[in-house]
């Protein structure tokens, strides 16, 4: 097969500098894709990954690599950098395709470009997906025409040219670096080029493993995060929030007094509660607690896991395919509430004008935010800058630019610019979270055949309003989904089932209820999977099959095959195990990628009850190995270091976080109530195997392994104690801790520190 | 307000802040040291750990007046050798084992498994999975294996 050429552009420009078109496809028409397929089930087929990508391909956006003068290549990337490493695996593409070493690429994040459109949105695992080929075709042109200057500066054939580390080898011996020939490689005109980008076989950095490329800044404390940028009078900034979530203020009973307190600037009311700013967040913290508010009522005052959970299986249509001669498995699960509280709390500098606006923040839809932010101020989008900084975790939070609005509404009312920060009480109880969902599982079978599985899963309403539904609707002529609503859309293009069920339908309905939510890494995998899988078990279990062959007999494809059987070798399934431990596996394919999890759980009592202080312990896993085949691994390293974050997920929402609702807010309101997965409930064994190349096809990686390693405790935890668990995390009925006040809506910092010293 | 003096990173400084400020906002506000992160405010998350006189201790929970003229205050800016600017064997183990994802949480994370080793060797011990186990810093990107195993490589070379 011809290999593909790709169309890219020189631009005019001092220093050589040359783009592609995200989505831009490739030029020959004999190799185009071929269309897309129909149903049955529309994920296999054509899944978010594509539509994410498709969303791209009508809109003139171009990214743009440059060459500089002291041999570096850079590259201003439209995302997000939030952890999941995505600036080290396209710098890496950029230095296969110039053959530079890596430390000579800076990546860096764009500001938000309207012109992209749908471009710059961080989410579904999409970046590798959708900026492989434009970053390589871009990277290919500037090395062609390095060489190509090159060859006229020394009259010999670009053939006769070798390029290695940035450096020009002629067959005579003459050399010249990358840098030496930045200037005279510009163009002076935008002209369009062809290029054919390296064959995938002359691959000799892409694949193998990488560190990141902020490593170092990180470990000396160099790395900085959006409270850490040194923004002129942005002075400290915080919101005295109300007690249920959505409250509003009715008044601020000693607003004087406060706007007094030692170090305080200024005191507002805005649509979110009451703001101050100060000298020091100390200051703010103080100030916070002093205000005496009254508060109008929230949107879900009268909500409580409890009515919650009624209205979503009120909301379920019942299965619809009765077991007629065949025996049938019934059931039911019940997922609590997650935050996707991410370390750093929500936070945002903005520095308001009357004539503009310029913000600071990590935002993984900037464009939405730099538009939302135009039209609550009234001023046209050009005169909003956005900054995207490098984030401190998001697991789906940053996809709304919350703290960005509020701080541009709160420097618009003070006429100062603010650093605003939440404090983590507040992240907690009004920040964004994973809603609850309720599943509901019939599956009829006959002899060793699987005649039906339907699945209906509702759930509070996700909040999609990050500008994903855009992306969705600009798309949806091309979608095989039909006249679907948003979520359900998204749901169908993420959810199928890996086996051979016979009739399969998955379903997704919603409650609309006036929570805070959002996507939460992994979006419905994890709760619809960990259900799944159970069930999977169940069914192995009646037809006196191992969980493992019953999964390998009834895969749809060898990938899956392989991945499984490539786990229960390395992971040794089937090991004897001591009463009251366990092995389980969890399987999950999604974004053209597949995972499967094993996992060894110990619930024997004397581990169940250890005692940390202040701290929830439970069953430990105590081993975890993981099997990911994404197609084609650009960094096993940061892979397999995203695929660890994800068995941690995985570990807290099967066995202990959650978030309790009682009367319209959360109780958690520290990370010793929302029990995230801590040191002690660490496997302290742990092993990722990256499967090689084998579609060739970069999927998506970075949410891939919450569904499967969810799953894989759930199953462990039922093989080790005998009972399926049927409500998530296991241990949501027992609340673990006392909650913190609502009034003040934050606690205050201790002062015994030094007690704890060590 | 009054004036605090302490050495920070081998440098005396002198501060002026309220008594009950606590010294994470004196360094991170006033002084611009901003590698010790905010992540709770409680003594809870961690990502603030920083060195007093050698121990692991979290100044988002202590006033900056309880903090002495002659206390060495230490952030991950001063961890590596001040001459020579070599990083410290934790560090360069961070870097071997491509611990970080985002890193909000790792110069805590670094700053407490310093004093983890030192404390176990004080008690007679090399650094066990207890011991690890004991290490109550928050990674909500679920770094916590490669940190294991960086703590144990590093306190090889300690
Ligand atoms: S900020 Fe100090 S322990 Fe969390
Ligand atoms: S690396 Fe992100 S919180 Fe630890």
């Amino acid at each position: 097969m011809r290999r593909r050429r790709f169309l890219g552009y020189l631009l005019a420009a001092p220093t050589l500098a040359v783009a592609a078109e995200i989505g831009g496809a490739a030029v020959d028409p004999d190799t185009a894709e071929g269309a897309i397929p129909s149903p049955p089930e529309p994920a296999d087929t054509y899944d978010l990954s594509d539509a994410l990508t498709d969303a791209a391909m009508p809109t003139a956006n171009l990214i743009t690599v440059q060459v500089n003068p002291d041999g570096t290549a850079s590259f201003a990337l439209p995302r997000a950098e939030v952890g999941q490493g995505i600036t080290t695996a396209i710098g890496m593409l950029i230095a296969e395709e110039l053959d530079l070493p890596l430390s000579k690429v800076t990546v860096t994040l764009a500001d938000a470009r309207p012109e992209l459109l749908f471009n710059q949105l961080t989410g579904g695992s999409n970046t590798i997906h959708a900026m492989y080929q434009p970053v390589r075709t871009a990277a290919a042109i500037a090395r062609a025409r390095l060489l190509a200057t090159a060859a006229a500066q020394w009259g010999v054939p670009v053939s006769s040219l070798s390029v290695k580390n940035g450096v020009i080898r002629s067959g005579n011996g003459k050399t010249a670096s990358y840098g030496s020939l930045a200037r005279a490689a510009a163009s002076d005109t935008v002209r369009p080029v062809t290029v054919t980008p390296k064959p995938e076989s002359a691959f000799t950095l892409v694949g193998t493993p990488q560190n990141r490329v902020d490593a170092h800044d990180i470990v000396t404390g160099k790395k900085k995060f959006t409270l850490d940028l040194a923004v002129p009078n942005a002075k400290p900034t915080m919101v005295c929030r109300p007690p249920t979530i959505n409250g509003t203020v009715r008044a601020v009973r000693n607003l004087a007094q406060v706007r007094a307190m030692p170090g305080i600037t200024d005191v507002a009311v805005v649509s979110t509660g009451v703001a101050v700013r100060g000298e020091t967040f100390g200051q703010c913290i103080d100030a916070v607690r002093a205000l005496q508010v009254t508060w109008g009522p929230g949107s879900v005052d009268g909500e409580s896991d409890d009515t919650v959970l009624d209205k979503l299986k009120a909301a379920t249509p019942p299965p619809a395919v009765p077991p007629v001669l065949t025996k049938s498995i019934d059931a039911e699960f019940v997922f609590a509430f997650a935050s996707n509280s991410a370390l750093e709390t929500n936070c945002a500098i903005a520095d308001v004008r009357k004539d503009r606006a310029e913000i600071w923040s990590g935002l993984k839809s900037p464009i939405t935010t730099q538009e939302q932010i135009a039209k609550m101020l009234g001023l046209p989008v050009s005169a909003v800058t956005v900054h995207v900084t490098q984030g401190g975790g998001s697991f789906g939070r940053k996809l709304f630019g919350d703290a960005a609005l509020e701080a541009a509404e709160i420097s618009h009312k003070i006429g100062k610019p603010v650093k605003l920060m939440w404090h983590r009480t507040d992240d907690f109880r009004h920040g964004r979270a994973h809603p609850m969902s309720y599943s509901r599982i019939r599956v009829n079978y006959s002899g060793a055949n699987v005649v039906s599985y339907e699945q209906r899963h509702a759930s509070s309403a996700t909040d999609f309003s990050h500008g994903l539904g855009e992306i969705l609707t600009a798309t949806s002529a091309k979608l095989p989904v039909g006249e679907l609503g948003f979520s359900e859309t998204v749901f169908t293009l993420s959810q199928s089932v890996p086996y051979n069920f016979g009739a399969t339908t998955q379903t997704l309905t919603e409650v609309p209820l006036k929570f805070h939510t959002g996507s939460m890494r992994n979006v419905y995998s994890p709760n619809v999977v960990c259900a799944r899988e159970l069930v999977v078990d169940q069914l192995a279990a009646k037809m006196s099959q191992d969980p493992v062959a019953f999964r390998r007999s009834f895969f749809k494809d060898d990938r899956f095959r392989a991945v499984l059987d490539k786990l229960a070798q390395v992971g040794q399934w089937g090991r004897s195990m001591p009463k009251g431990t366990a092995q389980g596996v969890g399987f999950h394919h999604e974004y053209k990628s597949c995972s499967a999890v094993l996992v060894e759980i110990d619930c024997r009592p004397e581990t169940v009850n250890r005692e940390v202080r202040d701290g929830v312990t439970g069953p430990r896993v105590t081993k975890a190995v993981m099997v990911v085949d994404v197609g084609r691994p650009i960094n096993p390293r940061g892979l397999q270091a995203q695929m660890m974050g994800c068995i941690s997920d995985g570990i807290g929402l099967a066995l202990t976080e959650s978030l309790h609702i009682a009367d319209g807010l959360p109780l958690e309101g520290s990370w010793d109530n929302f029990f995230y997965t801590r040191q002690w409930n660490t496997p302290t064994e742990m092993q990722i195997v990256v499967m090689p190349t084998t579609t060739g096809d970069p999927g998506g990686a970075g949410e891939l392994g919450v569904a499967s390693s969810l799953a894989a405790v759930a199953c462990a935890y039922a093989r080790a104690t005998g009972t399926m668990p049927t409500r998530f995390p296991i241990n949501h009925g027992t609340l673990g801790f006392d909650p913190l006040p609502r009034v003040p809506p934050i606690p205050q910092s201790p002062t015994d520190g030094l007690k704890y010293a060590f | 307000m009054s004036q605090h003096t302490f050495i920070l990173n081998g440098q005396r400084v002198t501060v002026e802040a309220p008594d009950d400020l606590r010294l994470l906002w004196v360094l991170r506000d006033l002084l611009g040291v901003t590698g010790p992160k905010y992540g709770c405010g409680l003594d809870v998350c961690k990502a603030c750990t920083c060195h007093i006189n050698g121990k692991a201790f979290n100044p988002c929970s202590v006033p900056v007046s309880q903090i002495k003229p002659t206390d060495e205050i230490t952030t991950i800016e001063g961890l590596a050798d001040r001459q020579t600017g070599a990083l410290h064997p934790m560090q360069q183990a961070w870097l071997d084992h491509d611990v970080a994802q985002c890193g909000y949480c790792q110069p805590g994370q670094i700053m407490a498994a310093i004093a983890k080793v030192r404390q176990a060797r004080t008690e007679g011990r090399e650094i066990s999975d207890a011991d690890l186990d004991e290490l109550r810093n928050i990674c909500r990107c679920g770094t916590y294996f490669r940190i294991r195993e960086a703590v144990r490589s590093a306190a090889a070379k300690m």
